[in-house]
């Protein structure tokens, strides 16, 4: 027997998941409520009161774990171009389990500079041009930043002609000199930036979380959350050299304030009449919808659905709708709870903003007809290929419908330009294990993949 | 031999940046592929945006390259109606004054190429190739424009 403690300190939950590597068991999993006010020691402390009331008196050989507490990890980033290198930036921040509070393109303005002041963010991406392109920008922006004097590590990762001047620039501050996020036109490089937000995480920001009295019992790496569950979906999707992954996937989270998703896929053009356009994008790509959430986010829901899909999909009058909607706005706190009405409500909120969510992670293709017949233009992400859809976060996989919810995720006709899954079956991640899996893949990968494969297959409709 | 060294080392330092590109939904790819060759033989720096270009795209890759001119091919005809505005829109995004030349088959049929040019011109193009210009009276152009071989 060999256990492993792996735990999640969430903004609202503190979640314990407890594993026996050797027999490959999940132990149980337990969350207590934290708040901002507690303590995040006095969350751990209840979780393992109630993991210990199922499973027993245990000890641990090993402890890991991962963070989104205190607000997670904020990013604000700043770029020249928005569709270029500004998105390569924000996929970059992204990608690492960051937050996002701010995205800037251009040269930054005074009010830029006050606004970014007031997002507080933890760490500021700074990047623009590619090698041997644009320095004016990077560097007006440089001089900016560095008037402001900020408290927050700054990352610098655009043109490498500028990098030496901008780091000049930055001196007596807290900087960081990353590999340009877009080296040329068309390609991203957006590793060694993530590995350095990464090592800004663990140096400080557990420190200035009031993480740090907590690190005492843990043997090792504390990520951010997004981060640890972007590892597991792609050691899900990809496999070790010995055991097989289950293929490309999309994965959906829909929480209180954001909704995440995940793709693990490459999703170039299908067919040589296709042409491709704008920047690539990665592989394993992960964004967050500021706007969709259930509760917190219910406007961008509504807005985005609109009362009258929402009456639809739930059964519910559009008057009742527009009520109900009113209702929990009111009560952020409030859950069906067996009630008839909210359930079918909370079931066309959680379609709908999983339908906008992947909508909007997914690419696009447009028809042009020339003279030879059809041709398409492609931008962004082709996951029609994909044959997984993962189902994971609270509000998903406490729902009896979980998986008509996720069917929402796949591609429809009535939105044919939309590159969504055509044939995917969904798995739902039922005990919310793929944060501890990302940890525990850290040191036991097919460990952690086989637990997965055999806890999203449990019960899945295959 | 020190300004024989200074002028290598500048060289060495920044290559001329072209954008190059066919505009607008036109799919003739040989030519392209042919210009980026020649233009990265004859020592550009070149960012390729291929078939299918739109005028932002051309204005996107410009800014973040630091390009020195935009290079347009149009070959099936449409190009007058896909070159318009974008002059303008290059002053709007802060590329004031970069150089824009098109060639390939810029219009349809056979018109007097006088007439043609002084349209491009009125456009705002700084210089358009009849149907048929060698990559090498196109590279010769482009180095005319960008002041390549002044003192
Ligand atoms: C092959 C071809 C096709 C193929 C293209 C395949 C592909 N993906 O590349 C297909 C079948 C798809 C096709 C389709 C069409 N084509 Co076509 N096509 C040709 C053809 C036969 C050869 C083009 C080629 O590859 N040439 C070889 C390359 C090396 O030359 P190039 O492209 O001209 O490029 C050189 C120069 O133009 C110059 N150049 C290019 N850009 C620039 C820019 C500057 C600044 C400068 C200085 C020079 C320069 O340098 C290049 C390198 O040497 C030409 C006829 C011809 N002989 O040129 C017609 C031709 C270009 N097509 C034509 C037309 C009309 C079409 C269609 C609209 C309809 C049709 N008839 O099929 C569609 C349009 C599709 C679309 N949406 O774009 C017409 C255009 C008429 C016009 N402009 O007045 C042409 C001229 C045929 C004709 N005589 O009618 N076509």
């Amino acid at each position: 027997m060999k256990n492993v403690l792996l735990i999640d300190f969430g903004s609202t939950y503190t979640k314990l998941t407890a594993v026996d590597v050797e027999a490959e068991v999940i132990l149980g999993t337990a969350a207590s409520f934290t708040t901002v006010e507690t303590d995040i020691n006095d969350g751990l402390s209840a979780a393992m009161a109630e993991l210990k009331s199922e499973i027993g008196e245990i000890s641990f050989d090993a402890t890991y774990a991962c963070s989104s507490a205190a607000g997670g990890l904020r990013m604000v980033t700043s770029g020249l171009v928005p569709e270029l290198t500004g998105e390569a930036a924000r996929l970059a921040s992204l990608g690492a389990g960051a937050k996002v509070v701010g995205v800037y393109a251009f040269m930054l303005t005074e009010d830029d500079v006050e606004a970014i002041r007031g997002e507080k963010p933890d760490i500021l991406l700074l990047v623009g041009g590619t090698d041997g392109g644009n320095t004016d920008c990077i560097l007006h922006n440089a001089r900016m930043i560095a008037e402001m004097k900020p408290d927050f590590p700054i990352i610098v990762a655009g043109n490498r002609n500028a990098k030496s001047e901008c780091m000049r620039l930055l001196s007596g501050l807290e900087a960081y000199a990353c590999p340009n996020v877009m080296p040329k036109f068309g390609t991203l490089d957006i590793d060694p930036t993530q590995k350095q937000i990464r090592e800004i995480f663990l140096n400080r920001i557990i420190k200035a979380k009031g993480l740090s009295r907590a690190t005492e019992l843990l043997s090792d790496i504390m990520m951010p959350t997004p981060s640890a569950v972007l590892k597991a979906m792609e050691l899900l999707a990809k496999g070790t050299k010995t055991e097989d992954g289950i293929g490309d996937l999309v994965a959906v989270d829909v929480g209180g304030a954001t909704t995440d998703v995940y793709s693990i896929a490459d999703g170039m053009p299908e067919q040589m009449n296709t042409v491709y356009k704008g920047l690539p994008e990665p592989y394993s790509k992960r964004t967050v919808e500021g706007d969709i959430g259930m509760r917190y986010s219910i406007d961008g829901i509504v807005a985005a659905a609109g009362v009258d899909t929402l009456s639809k999909i739930s059964g519910l009058s559009e008057e009742r709708v527009a009520e109900l909607v009113e209702a929990v706005k009111a009560d952020k706190e409030r859950v069906p709870d067996g009630e008839d009405e909210l359930e079918r409500l909370d079931f066309a909120l959680a379609a709908s903003a999983v339908r906008e969510a992947v909508r909007r992670h997914a690419g696009t293709i447009a028809e042009t007809y020339t003279m030879m017949g059809l041709t398409y233009v492609q931008e962004g992400k082709n996951l029609t290929r994909v044959k997984r859809i993962v189902v994971t976060g609270g509000s998903l996989i406490h729902s009896s419908r979980a998986e008509e919810i996720a069917a929402y995720a796949r591609f429809s006709p009535a939105d044919p330009t939309s590159l969504r899954p055509k044939e995917a079956s969904v798995l739902v991640d039922k005990r919310y294990i793929m944060a501890a899996m990302g940890l525990l893949s850290t040191y036991y990968p097919d460990v952690a993949l086989r637990i997965m494969k055999k806890e999203l297959y449990n019960g899945a409709t295959e | 031999m020190q300004a024989y060294r200074m002028e290598f080392i500048m060289e060495e330092k920044r290559k001329k940046v072209l954008v190059i590109g066919v505009i607008g939904a036109d799919v003739h790819a040989v030519g392209n592929k042919i210009l980026y060759h020649a233009f990265t033989q004859a020592g550009f720096e070149v960012v390729n945006l291929g078939v299918m270009v739109s005028q932002e795209e051309y204005i996107a890759a410009a800014i973040e390259s630091d390009a020195d001119a935009i290079v347009v091919s149009s070959l099936y005809g449409q190009g007058e109606l896909d070159c318009r505005g974008m002059r303008e829109k290059c002053d709007e995004a802060g590329l004031a004054g970069i150089p824009l030349v098109v060639g390939g088959n810029i219009v349809i049929g056979k018109q007097r190429f006088e007439d043609v040019e002084k349209r491009f011109r009125a456009m705002g193009f700084d210089r358009a190739f009849p149907p048929g210009t060698a990559p090498e009276t196109t590279i010769e152009a482009l180095r005319e424009l960008l002041h390549m071989d002044e003192k």
